[in-house]
């Protein structure tokens, strides 16, 4: 065959697997919510732990009435105060820095104006950018509010808690942060090892991958053109997973979306020829998806950095986590998206990656080439 | 070119167990050669080995004018398989599968269609042509599946139990498109457990456990065993070590 011919087989084999993948609704739905779905998920199972409250107090004249408060949520195990100061101002930036996760703010006079009876104002201000821990904390606060008032001589009434939301950037949300370019890393593991393998071998299973096989298309042909579709599908995932990302929990990105697409493109063709190799290698669809399950998803979430940081791991772990292609992976989109990290930095682990993919390439396409014997 | 497909020696083994052993066979250009044998005779693993699916232990092969081994390229241009499970996509539709098939062969878009447009209404499938493959019946998926791998007008077609499981009436519809198929210029190989089918074929093989036990025309080896049917061929060659056919 000649070029052109070799590139409309080629054409036909791809609209063929685009045919398979549009045609299974479900599991197509399923691929393009996924990544939505856990950023979501994750995210709010994450951020809603509000144990380790992080406090600053605005008290600009201290007197009995505001000491007592103080000492109220000092008590409290759930608050850590960070900072205490006279004027907002100074609170200001531990916020910004995400230093603090909920400010008090005591107008001055509140013995005088509890002993007066007029109305004292206590303002909270927490972040919004997670409505959910938002409530959270405001909860939290009005209920040591609450304890305080009760203790006062005569349970005085009159006091107003003015709690404010504010937009803010809160760069402090880390293990949401550090949490999302786990996230990519295995729901680009999932459309490419796990789904390839599923497709090749069901091929296999039905028999119609003798018959490509037959056919004057090349392996590389057939294992591109398997592959091609998922590509597509793994792009469309790293975008959704990280507009959701921004959208819903103000995930920064700082760094090069065009370094991140490359990097997830390598990644992601590391993942379809794993998946290749589990399809050569397998005979049924079942084992194909428990050897995925084991040899790919399981990895990319244990032994990644993902949820355990390596260092914690068992040094035998430890060794082994240095082939899980996800562990170089996270460390470059959170280098990309948190740090701003350019190719100078990331280098390392794009070679690491690229090195997998070219001996993972010539592994499979030769068990391919071994054909059905 | 005179033969169509050339087998000497062919030998073909998984582990310690021969499946193929030592064949020999010539088939000529446009022929219908029956490939027959019980269950497990080593019919299926001599076709995977002669269109490139496996590789022969030893021996040699030569298939539409091309070594099997060294130029299993040029081979798979020139040969159509049908294999002995049924084997297109359940989830396209007929002039999906063809317009694959098409592009896989090197067909043009517009070769494809008009190919595709006369072969569905031949087989009087214009119109389940869009509906999924899965919701056919079988002798019409097996016909569909023929018709496919007849698409690129392959020089030599290999047909593995292509009537399995199929109504008598289709059957004798599926010989005719084997004969048509045989008119253009097309060599036919194909194996059956139908003995009345044997009959149809310009000269077959009987395979015994891996090995040909007879060749020749039907009525030659009608004469050879003195007998009045292919069955009874089959019967005499089979009875020594298994029963019947399967
Ligand atoms: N991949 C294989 N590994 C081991 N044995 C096999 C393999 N394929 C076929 N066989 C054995 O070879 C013999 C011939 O099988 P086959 O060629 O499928 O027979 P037929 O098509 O005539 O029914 C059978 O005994 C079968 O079990
Ligand atoms: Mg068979």
């Amino acid at each position: 065959m000649r070029t052109p011919e070799r590139l409309h087989a080629l054409a036909a084999f791809v609209v063929k697997e685009l045919r398979h993948i549009l045609r299974d609704r479900q599991t197509l739905v399923i691929l393009l919510l996924l990544p939505l779905a856990q950023v979501v998920l994750f995210g709010f199972a994450i951020r809603t732990d509000v144990k380790d409250i992080r406090l600053a107090i605005v008290d600009a004249a201290p007197d009995d009435a505001s000491l007592a408060l103080r000492a109220h949520f000092t008590g409290n195990g759930r608050f850590r105060v960070v900072a205490t100061a006279a004027m907002i101002e100074v609170i200001e930036p531990l916020f910004r820095r995400g230093q603090a996760d909920v400010a008090l703010v005591i107008a001055p006079g509140l013995a005088r104006a509890l002993a007066d009876g007029t109305p004292a104002q206590l303002q909270l201000i927490t972040d919004a950018s997670n409505p959910n821990t938002g409530t959270t904390i405001q909860a939290y606060a009005g209920a040591v509010i609450g304890a305080w008032q009760i203790a006062l001589p005569g349970a005085r009434q009159g006091v107003v808690i003015e709690p404010q939301v504010r937009m803010r950037f809160n760069q402090s949300l880390e293990s949401v942060n550090l949490f999302v370019p786990g996230l990519i890393s295995l729901v680009l593991t999932l459309v490419t090892a796990q789904m390839t393998a599923i497709s090749l071998s069901r091929e296999k299973e039905r028999g119609t991958l003798e018959i490509l096989l037959v056919s004057p298309l090349r392996p590389w042909q057939i294992i591109l053109g398997k592959v091609a579709p998922y590509l597509l599908l793994a792009f469309a995932n790293v975008v959704t997973a990280m507009v959701a990302a921004w959208l819903v929990f103000q995930v920064p990105f700082r760094g090069s979306l065009a370094l991140l697409l490359a990097a997830s493109t390598l990644y992601a063709l590391v993942g379809l020829a794993l998946g290749v190799l589990i399809a050569a290698r397998t005979n049924s669809q079942r084992t194909a998806m428990m050897g995925s399950m084991i040899g790919t998803m399981l990895p990319s979430t244990l032994l990644s950095g993902m949820i355990f940081p390596i260092a914690s791991l068992p040094w035998p772990l430890q060794l082994i986590s240095n082939i899980v292609p996800a562990r170089w992976f996270i460390v470059i989109v959170r280098g990309i998206m948190l740090k701003g990290a350019g190719i100078v930095h990331l280098w390392q682990e794009l070679l690491v990656l690229a090195v997998m993919l070219t001996v993972l390439l010539v592994v499979a396409i030769k068990s391919f080439r071994a054909r059905l014997a | 070119m005179t033969l169509a497909i050339e087998v000497k020696d062919l030998t073909r083994r998984f582990g310690d167990f021969t499946a193929v052993d030592a064949i020999s066979v010539d088939v000529q250009v446009g022929e219908v050669f029956g490939f027959l044998g019980a269950n497990g005779a080593g019919k299926t693993t001599a076709i995977k080995v002669l269109i490139g699916l496996l590789a022969p232990t030893s021996g040699s092969a030569r298939v539409a004018g091309f070594d099997v081994v060294t130029q299993s390229e040029e081979v798979r241009k020139r040969i159509g398989y049908m294999s002995q499970r049924f084997s297109l996509y359940d989830d396209l539709t007929p002039r999906e599968n063809i317009t694959l098939y098409g592009g896989i062969y090197g067909l043009s878009d517009l070769d494809i269609r008009a190919r595709g447009t006369a072969m569905l209404s031949e087989l009087g499938l214009m119109q389940v042509a869009d509906k999924l493959v899965s919701t056919l019946p079988l002798g019409w998926k097996q016909k569909l599946s023929f018709s496919v791998a007849m698409l690129h007008r392959p020089a030599v077609v290999f047909l593995d139990e292509p009537t399995g499981g199929v109504d008598p009436v289709t059957r004798r519809q599926f010989w005719e498109m084997i004969y048509a198929a045989a008119a253009r210029g097309t060599t036919v190989f194909v194996t059956t457990h139908y003995m009345d089918e044997a009959e149809y074929c310009d000269r077959l093989s009987i395979m015994v456990d891996g090995r040909i036990a007879a060749i020749g025309t039907p009525a030659a080896l009608k004469a050879e065993f003195g007998v009045s049917s292919i069955d009874e061929v089959f019967v005499r060659l089979a009875r020594p070590t298994t029963a019947g056919a399967g």
